[in-house]
């Protein structure tokens, strides 16, 4: 390790890694918001779920790297334009998402919905109050997914050039040169393991009943 | 992109897209059968006796956040001067490729172990079954779908991470991405996209036929 050059560089890598956090986080966010109506809706009716969690599951197969090349295609935005990374991953994030969120709302008790309905719920509140709130262990466990892959495949987009840490990578092979290396894959996990921690937190922090939760 | 297609110069030949798909399944073949070879084992053992369940949900989870384009550079780095010829590369990929795919196999396996209905078991027991007997003949064959979804994010994750291995040199279809990159032939870059695409999904497509016709009818209740 040279951290004579890690000093030196210290500004760039850190533009990367707010580059490299921007970029895992923002799809995922954009994902889960387009994942609650639509796994909502898969829940809801059967003809839905197949078709949605089919064409999520074929999303989920096309390889990062492909998906990143076919884009600009699609958008019409330059192959090096940040936003086809971050379309790509927000059609990983919601491809996972979709399936979760249904599985989520799937798995609130029946009696709790009895109950809500007896209690005067009509079918919004209902589900803003009653159905979200209990599954959100079930949610947060695939954003944990979402939020920790993405941080990893971010980082193959160092080869169209959009900027983050995996530009530590190219340009470590090109010079031969290991501590760039290093310092971009610890920089991946801890990204990955704050993320992942933040999530675990706010779902602790929504799920005061749940052993181990927040005091209330 | 229809041109690039129609072009018989790019599919015949040592750097064709045939050439190239079949470099593409050997590399990934390779690596599935390492990875197959480490986890199934693991995972049966770990489902069986319930042994150690924390510690490969752990290792999956910390296998997931680690960046491969970052693992397979500092491999190559690493092991570049060990190999002489390809192997410098070819090694270093290949053991990123089968460090990737262990952990969906891995967990497979024992999530579907660990969900075999107890009350088979334990009817087998009483038949007189002894335990390697119990593994192989009931938990395992009733653990197929699990392991068979496990088994296939595992060959997507190796299809897809073998295509970004183009980058420090291997063969495959990564090699039209990579390449088209760097001579900046766009429509070559989409070509081989198209192309990574259409096999993963080809790919998946078998492992869905092949977990079809050997999960046992009785479990999908398709009797």
């Amino acid at each position: 390790m040279r951290f004579d050059w890690l000093y030196r560089e210290s500004g760039r890598i850190a533009e990367l890694f707010l580059w490299h956090l921007g970029l895992s986080v923002i799809p995922v966010v954009i994902g889960l918001l387009l994942a609650l109506p639509l796994g909502w809706l898969a829940q809801r009716a059967g003809f839905f779920r197949s078709t949605l969690l089919g064409a999520a599951g074929l999303l989920y197969t096309i390889p990062s790297l492909a998906l990143f090349v076919l884009l600009p295609l699609v958008l019409g935005t330059r192959i090096l334009d940040p936003m086809n990374v971050v379309v790509a991953l927000t059609v990983y994030a919601l491809a996972l998402l979709v399936r979760t969120v249904s599985d989520g709302l799937e798995s609130v008790p029946p009696d709790v919905i009895q109950a809500a309905n007896a209690m005067g719920y009509r079918r919004l509140p209902r589900l803003f109050v009653v159905e979200l709130p209990l599954a959100v262990p079930v949610i947060a466990a695939g954003l944990r997914v979402a939020v920790v892959s993405n941080v990893s495949i971010v980082s193959v987009a160092a080869l169209i050039g959009t900027p983050q840490l995996g530009l530590l990578f190219t340009q470590g092979l090109q010079l031969r040169f290991l501590t760039p290396i290093i310092a971009g894959i610890v920089l991946c996990v801890l990204l990955a393991a704050l993320l992942d921690g933040l999530v675990l937190f706010a779902a602790k922090r929504m799920t005061p009943w749940q052993p181990g939760g927040a005091e209330r | 992109m229809i041109a690039w297609f129609s072009d018989p110069t790019h599919w015949t030949g040592s750097d064709g897209v045939f050439a190239l798909v079949i470099q593409h399944l050997i590399y990934s073949g390779v690596a599935l059968f390492f990875a197959c070879l480490i986890g199934l084992p693991i995972g049966l053992y770990v489902g069986h006796t319930g042994r150690g369940v924390v510690l490969i949900a752990g290792l999956a989870n910390a296998l997931r956040s680690l960046p491969s384009l970052g693992l397979i550079v500092l491999l190559v780095i690493l092991f570049g001067p060990v190999f002489t010829s390809d192997m410098a590369f070819i090694v270093p990929s290949i053991i990123v490729l089968v460090l990737l795919a262990v952990p969906p196999i891995m967990s497979g396996t024992y999530a579907g172990v660990a969900a075999v209905d107890p009350a088979a078991v334990d009817a087998a027991r009483g038949m007189g079954k002894r335990p390697l007997d119990i593994l192989f003949d009931v938990e395992l064959p009733c653990a197929l779908p699990l392991i068979f979804s496990g088994l296939r994010s595992a060959t997507l994750q190796i299809i897809s991470t073998a295509t970004i291995a183009a980058y420090v040199s291997l063969g495959g279809l990564g090699r039209l991405i990579i390449d088209g990159r760097a001579q900046n032939d766009y429509y070559q870059m989409a070509a081989g996209a198209v192309l990574v695409g259409a096999l993963a999904l080809l790919v998946d497509l078998a492992i869905g036929i092949l977990s079809r016709l050997t999960v046992s009818p009785g479990l999908t209740r398709r009797l």
